[in-house]
């Protein structure tokens, strides 16, 4: 056994590990263990990486490898620990822009310390050296591409920036052109590589990566950031194969797939192909409403819904992006955990692209303490729909839209929704009448079986929680029909 | 503003324009409320209730000597002599059968507006009190049949012997005839309904009815939201089929109107004798001419061979305390429409048609009648021809499907067949890899896709060991490039797990049930 087999020996248990640990993380029951699957195949990596680079090392850089480890450590734990749950999407966007930014600056390495000192390099055989630079150059591209798709990502999702999408005339020529740049750039770069070729890909990377996401509305953030996810795994796959390493290479290709498969989900949920998103250009916020006579939407008060919810035997509630911004996922656990006193028979129903992120509402009705085999997902609660009493919408729009299934004509036509007008009584709640995300008009507001709670989500669930009448024992018996 | 509420004169009413209920919603819209004492009497709302409201009790003069009066039906001259000068007068009128009231209102330096000539748009909905004393009215009508009728509506087994349900046809599926047809089958009746709108069929099969439709009858869409006067030829065969049923049923509720016109005759008088002894009839068109020969209004008349007729014009107002609280409620939501400020400032604005189309006298101008509302915007036929249901993206044929695997195969045997050795095993790898992270994510279960992101983040930190790799070169560029490659990634492994252990700690499971 030498150092360096012992090494490989430890990357293929590192790499076994991290797939456990994915594996792990299909289930509620086996997901703590995946995470700890996880640490394990890192620490693994990490130790016997540190062993593999400690033989050449230099005092300083023992010194500056330590000090970054620990200060991005400190970091890294202090970020994680403060992270509101609501604030879930812009911390994962940023960390993807880390492994963009870290893979660009492995990429340029490679080029400094190979093509830079041609003559005396000893570490790629020549035969090899036009393989490598198209290796440098593939992942520079990559890891810039997903540093400034994740930053721009990160500025929507913060509200830094306006989430609209921003649309530059011909802005599918110009992803297209700056594709076919790059592959001319790489074709120079193999033939004569040169420091100026390299910050030019850089370059063009970054400005791609800021364009792509730049022009991706906020509503379909769930595929940007499962789409960079992807990304920053072929990043890292692609610094493997400029290294030779292939723990980077099994790492890189399982998460770039994962993340391409949970951009796959959110695309069907969404009823568009995935080169439709990537496109952009979808979803004015805010935007008019067709200028049909939809009829009148009914209000009513928090009184009202309260004086429902006493008398229903079974409610769903289906939360969307307006319950994370208005913070309302305590509230609606509280509310929850009132109707389940009474006997209520309380179920939640989760489309596949509420919110910001795939699984945010999971999380943020984990946060409020929601457990989680009540809540449900889109194909599980949609056909008990028609035998629920009331239906809740708290902030979301789109997801609910009739129109998706009854209008061939509407824009989301033929995207799967929670069938929420089938229940006998829904409640929405909203801000104001205003359209949603895709700029659709809802013919759900306008439904006779539909009421409307206009205000502040955590406001308005908070005056229900307040205006139910107090559990007595009579209708708190009858649990027993379950 | 002050509204005022006076008690009703007609002989046989038993509503009032407001109760408790409603009064605190006037109030919110920022009226002053004032109730004549006794109002409220027929209908069980008494003056303290009223009071308790926060409305004040007091005398006919004053009620009528409000800024808004408000009424259930319509006033007497004398009694529209009592309104003061600009004061805006709400109440049903029936603009259409009563040209001289029109005219007598007129007369007035007044405003009405009619609640019976709310135009059926959904928009107005809320304000049509057509649609809710006609509801109550079909419920009535089934409850003053049964009381008639010497018989159990149901159907029993007993051990006295079998009795057989009722059978009952409702002639109209409007708002009135599909109430009685609810009412009726939950009764346990055997309930049929005809219309001569076939659309309708649908909603009566929901509450319980049997759809009976005029044979070869064709199609007729309504523009304005009410049934159309009809052929020669459709009535002569809706005339046999009626024939056909009065012979079968036992209990028949006619709703059949038509606005500004005479109620059209259904049932005629071959028909009512054909029908057996004990029968009851329904008319509740009875006020506007009758759909059944022989009817009188607010009568119950008895034919030779034992049917009795029901002619009663106040169905309505014999359920008083709902009728009341339904016909504030409307009440409620045209004054909401016409005070839009919420300051209690009454506001008509004739650019709205529903607002245009109940005014009948506008301070002493006579506005009746109002310009035609179009009610459906699109004629349903073309509808229901645009109408292509966008199929689900169909599997791409097999053929397609190995043409693509063929190429993608064809073109990564080109690439590594030209690599060198070194490559094609990275190759290997990363194609296995790709496989099985595809397999191993397409089982994780919806809610933890954030917590899977995130690990997959920490995961992707990995790319440190390049950095870590490169760091004891010896050029200084390099070495601080990858000593920042190095904190960058460290952020993202050791914030990644943190995040993920924090949220996985979240999930909690719902106590056993």
């Amino acid at each position: 056994m030498s150092a360096g087999t012992a090494a490989s020996a430890a990357y293929i248990v590192a790499g076994l590990l991290f797939i456990l640990s994915l594996a792990g993380l299909s289930k509620h029951e086996t997901a703590k263990a995946g995470n700890v699957f996880g640490i394990a195949g890192m620490v693994i990596a990490l130790v016997a990486t540190i062993g593999l680079a400690a033989r050449s090392i230099s005092g300083v850089g023992a010194v500056l490898l330590a000090v970054a480890v620990v200060v991005g450590a400190a970091i890294g734990l202090w970020r994680a620990r403060r992270v509101e749950m609501t604030g879930m999407p812009e911390l994962i966007a940023v960390l993807h822009s880390f492994v963009g930014l870290a893979a660009v600056l492995v990429g340029w390495n490679g080029y400094l310390s190979v093509e830079a000192d041609a003559g005396e390099q000893t570490e790629v055989a020549e035969n090899l050296l036009g393989i490598h630079s198209a290796e440098v150059v593939i992942g520079v591209f990559i890891g810039a591409v997903t540093f400034t798709g994740s930053i721009v990502a990160f500025l929507k999702l913060s509200g830094r920036i306006r989430s609209n999408p921003l649309m530059l005339p011909a802005h599918n020529a110009l992803n297209l052109g700056a594709l076919v740049a790059f592959a001319v750039l790489t074709v120079l770069f193999v033939i004569d590589p040169s420091l100026p070729l390299l910050i030019a890909v850089t370059v063009l990377a970054l400005g791609l990566g800021w364009h792509l996401v730049a022009s991706i509305g906020g509503g379909d953030m769930p595929v940007v950031v499962s789409m960079l996810n992807s990304y920053s795994g072929w990043a890292a796959a692609a610094s493997g194969f400029l290294l030779g390493n292939d723990l980077l290479i099994i790492t890189g290709a399982l998460v770039g797939s994962s993340g391409a498969y949970l951009s796959y989900i959110m695309c069907t949920a969404m009823n568009r192909s995935f080169l439709s998103v990537i496109a952009g250009g979808f979803g004015n916020e805010g935007a008019a409403a067709a200028d049909r006579d939809y009829g009148e939407h009914t209000e009513i008060s928090a009184e009202g819904v309260a004086e429902l919810l006493t008398d229903a035997r079974s409610v769903v509630i289906t939360p969307g992006y307006g319950m994370a911004v208005a913070q309302a996922q305590g509230a609606v656990a509280e509310l929850t955990r009132h109707l389940q006193d009474r006997g209520v028979d309380v179920r939640f129903g989760i489309h596949p692209v509420a919110g910001r992120l795939p699984g945010h509402m999971n999380v943020l009705l984990a946060e409020a303490k929601v457990p989680y085999d009540i809540v449900l997902e889109m194909d599980e609660v949609n056909d008990d729909l028609a035998g629920t009493d009331v239906v809740l919408v708290i902030g979301a729009n789109d997801t609910v839209n009739p129109a998706a299934t009854e209008d061939p004509s509407s824009p989301i036509a033929g995207m799967p929704v929670l069938k929420v007008w089938e229940a006998d009584q829904v409640v929405v709640f909203k801000r104001s009448m205003n359209t949603g995300y895709a700029g659709v008009q809802n013919p759900l507001f306008f439904r006779d079986n539909s009421r409307m709670l206009f205000g502040d989500a955590r406001d308005r669930v908070e005056d229900i929680v307040t205006a139910l009448p107090k559990p007595d024992r009579k209708t708190a018996e009858p649990a027993l029909q379950h | 503003m002050m509204i005022g509420v006076p008690a009703e004169s007609g002989s046989r009413e038993t509503r009032v324009a407001a109760t408790p209920a409603t009064v605190t919603k006037l109030l919110a819209l920022g009226y002053d409320v004032l109730v004549e004492a006794g109002a409220g009497q027929a209908s069980s709302f008494l003056d303290e209730a009223y009071a308790g409201a926060g409305a004040r009790i007091g005398t006919a003069t004053e009620a009528w000597g409000a800024d808004v009066v408000l009424r259930v039906g319509a006033p007497s001259v004398h009694e529209m002599g009592r309104l003061r000068e600009g004061a805006t007068l709400i109440s049903q009128l029936a603009p259409a059968f009563n040209p001289d009231r029109v005219d007598a209102l007129a007369a007035r330096p007044i405003t009405a507006l009619a609640m019976d000539a709310v135009p059926r748009i959904s928009r107005a909905q809320s304000l049509d009190v057509l649609s809710s004393m006609a509801n109550i009215a079909g419920y009535r009508a089934v409850i003053e049949a049964a009381h008639v009728f010497g018989r159990f509506f149901t159907g029993q087994v007993t051990a006295a012997g079998k009795v057989p349900p009722a059978k009952v046809l409702v002639a109209g599926a409007g708002v009135a005839g599909l109430a009685a047809i609810g009412a009726a089958s939950s009764l346990g009746a055997v309930v049929r309904a005809t219309d001569v709108r076939p659309e309708v069929a649908e909603q009566v099969r929901s509450l319980g009815g049997e759809y009976v439709a005029v044979p070869a009858g064709e199609q007729q869409v309504s523009t304005d939201g009410y049934a159309r006067e009809m052929g020669e030829d459709f009535n002569r065969r809706a005339a046999q089929m009626y024939a056909e049923q009065a012979t079968d049923v036992d209990i028949i509720i006619t709703t059949a109107l038509i606005p500004g016109r005479p109620a059209p005759l259904l049932i005629t008088k071959e028909m009512v004798a054909s029908m057996k002894s004990g029968s009851v009839i329904v008319d509740m068109a009875a006020a506007q001419g009758g759909n059944v020969a022989g009817s009188v209004p607010d009568e119950i008349v008895v034919t030779e061979n034992g049917v009795s007729i029901i002619g009663y014009t106040d169905l309505p107002g014999r359920l008083p305390a709902q009728a009341s609280q339904l016909y504030g409620t409307n009440l409620v939501s045209l004054l909401t429409l016409l005070t839009p400020e919420e300051d209690g400032r009454l506001v008509l604005d004739f650019d709205d048609v529903v607002q245009r189309a109940m005014t009948v006298v506008r301070e002493g101008e006579k506005t009746w009648p109002p310009p035609p509302v179009q009610v459906s915007a699109a004629p349903v036929a073309v509808a229901a021809e645009t109408v292509e249901v966008r199929q689900p993206k169909a599997p791409p044929p097999p053929s397609r499907r190995f043409a693509v695997v063929g190429i993608a195969a064809a073109l990564l045997f080109g690439i590594t067949a030209f690599s060198p050795n070194e490559l094609i095993q990275h190759f290997t790898v990363f194609a296995l890899a790709v496989v099985v992270g595809y397999y191993v994510i397409g089982h994780v279960h919806h809610a933890l896709h954030t917590p899977l992101m995130s690990v997959t983040n920490a995961i992707s930190g990995i790319i440190v060991v390049g950095a870590l790799l490169q760091i004891g070169h010896d050029d200084p560029v390099v070495t601080s490039l990858a000593t920042v490659a190095i904190l960058l990634a460290s952020i993202n492994v050791f914030g990644g797990f943190a995040v993920t252990r924090r949220m996985l700690a979240m999930f909690t499971r719902g106590p056993a049930r």
